[in-house]
């Protein structure tokens, strides 16, 4: 261990804002990355799942178009 | 194959492919030239819009001659740099809007040679004028007398390859309804190196450091663009067209 | 060979596969750098000179590379994209660009951030933190130009042959501006040319790096595996997917 108590580490010899900072802001870019991936995905399988229950109530004759 | 029918419209003979990329380029130089000769605001704004701007800066900074002179090298690069994509909107845009541009596209030659011919006309109308106007603007700003010709060739050498770098950009941006602002953020960015070693060329001849290299370089980097950006002018043309 | 390129460039076939790789590239970033920033935050020892500010390397070393690789990466989809039609190419350089955004402006904040304890300043134009500046640009630029267009195909290419000047210029513009700043700052510090590190504080590092670009291509095949879900709504299989509630 680099230090010696848990007070020391989140001091970071006096370093402790920039630190923490630099690294919150890494965490939350990430973390927000994955997030927002994740909402796009579900998003987009609601939007199919619509879609296929719209599909399956007005079935497409072959006079429709797409 | 016949080569003996005449197309009315087209100012170029139907020979050969072979023979005919020199005529076709050669024809497309002339008549840019000549519809830029005509519009001599196109040529006169970015001239005015220079020493606009550098007459801005000691305007918002400080008259102090000392201050100026240390400064004034990339001043009046950048500002020349500005001017340039000033211009830069309208290389491709007048042809695209009546059609000219896709005729341009059904040309039996090579797009990336012929559009050669309509950035040649652009530096030939906007770098070259900018080039031998910096150092009346370089007089403004205190610039020492012994760089004026270092001034003016860095600005010359430099701006081939801006034209044809900003030719990308213009490109890729002609179709856009908006597409002037997009084009400054596209393309500053790839200007800079030039933009640093242009400078660096100017502050050389000013502390009184060899100059050669900088300008080497600023022509290496203008070889680099006249054998790569004629092909990706092309194919962002096409893209836009087809688009 | 032909062939299997021509598969992996099947939506369905990458989708299929990149599902099944999912799981481990997760597990494999998280484990790392979940490994990398307790060693490095923890039990690495304190840098002599910087104390222990150095830290803030073990995110801005990774997010640094990232953000210039995933630049290349995009490139490198937008080749293919541009010369063999595969359509998957282009949708994972979509998907590249605004993470690549992201890393940049990590690295450009936590390098911002280790220079006030450094050099006593929030900014400072030195050759690597001008230089991530001019990407975050050029990463902003291919994706406005990716969205300015109606179609979809047309703004694809655009953005392939901007990504692929891009990243020409790229060496370009770094070693110009690392030829600009040592010639106004002869006796400089840089933050990445230090002294050989020792090897106590070089292996959380390599961690990191690693779990990084570990993320880097978890995030690439999820948001990859959207886009065809966004693109290949139509198809019969996409609908197969939907109805059986993925």
């Amino acid at each position: 261990m680099a230090f010696d108590s848990l007070d020391a580490f989140f001091a970071m010899g006096g370093y402790g804002t920039y630190v923490w900072s630099a690294w919150a802001v890494t965490a939350l870019a990430m973390v927000g990355s994955v997030l927002h991936a994740r909402r796009e995905r579900r998003g987009l399988l609601r939007d199919l799942e619509r879609r296929a229950r719209r599909e399956a109530a007005n079935p497409r004759t072959d006079r429709d178009a797409s | 194959m016949s080569s003996s029918n005449r197309c009315p419209s087209s100012a170029v003979e139907r020979v050969e492919p072979r023979d005919g990329l020199g005529v076709a380029m050669v024809a497309i130089f002339k008549r840019d030239l000549i519809i830029a000769a005509r519009r001599r605001s196109d040529i006169l704004n970015p001239l005015a819009f220079f020493a606009l701007v550098i007459t801005l800066f000691p305007l918002g900074i400080s008259p102090q001659q000392a201050l100026l002179a240390t400064i004034a090298p990339g001043l009046l690069w950048v500002a020349a740099l500005l001017a340039t994509l000033l211009s830069l909107d309208a290389l491709f845009r007048a042809d695209f809007e009546d059609g000219s541009l896709e005729q341009l596209l059904l040309a039996p030659q090579p797009l990336s040679a012929l559009v050669l011919g309509k950035v040649a006309v652009h530096w030939l109308m906007t770098g070259l004028p900018l080039a031998l106007m910096a150092p009346l603007l370089g007089l403004l700003l205190a610039l020492p007398a012994e760089s004026y010709l270092v001034l003016s060739l860095s600005l010359a050498l430099g701006s081939v390859s801006l034209s044809l770098i900003g030719a990308i950009g213009a490109a890729l941006t002609v179709g856009l309804s908006r597409g002037g602002v997009l084009l400054s953020l596209l393309v500053l960015p790839l200007n800079i190196p030039v933009l640093i070693f242009g400078t660096g060329a100017v502050q050389a001849a000013i502390i009184g450091d060899p100059v050669g290299p900088h300008l080497a370089i600023l022509g290496a980097l203008c070889c680099g663009a006249l054998m790569l950006a004629p092909f990706a002018i092309a194919a962002s043309l096409r893209i836009s067209i087809n688009g | 060979m032909w062939a299997f390129i021509h598969k992996v460039g099947s939506p369905k076939w990458f989708y299929g596969i990149s599902g099944r790789l999912l799981p481990w590239c997760w597990t494999l970033a998280v484990a790392l750098i979940l490994i990398g920033s307790v060693w490095g935050l923890a039990f690495a020892p304190a840098d002599y000179q910087q104390g222990d500010s150095f830290r803030i390397i073990y995110v801005h070393v990774p997010a640094a590379f990232l953000a210039q690789s995933i630049f290349v990466s995009m490139a490198a989809a937008a080749l293919v994209f541009m010369v063999w039609k595969i359509k998957v190419a282009d949708m994972a350089a979509a998907v590249m660009a605004p993470l690549g955004a992201v890393m940049t402006f990590v690295a450009l904040f936590t390098g911002s951030v280790w220079g006030m304890p450094t050099w006593g300043t929030w900014w400072i134009w030195d050759a690597r933190l001008t230089s991530m500046l001019i990407l975050l640009f050029l990463y902003l630029g291919v994706i406005a130009l990716r969205g300015a267009f109606a179609s979809r195909d047309s703004g694809s290419r655009a953005a392939s042959v901007l990504a692929m000047v891009g990243v020409i210029n790229i060496p370009v513009i770094k070693y110009s501006v690392d030829w600009w700043y040592t010639l106004h700052q002869p006796a400089s510090f840089s933050i990445t040319s230090r002294p050989s590190m020792p090897v106590e504080m070089w292996w959380p590092l390599l961690l990191m790096v690693l779990g990084f670009y570990a993320f880097f291509m978890a995030m690439t095949l999820m948001r990859t595996r959207s886009e065809i879900l966004r693109r290949e709504a139509g198809k019969h299989w996409v609908r197969e997917l939907a109805a059986g509630g993925a």
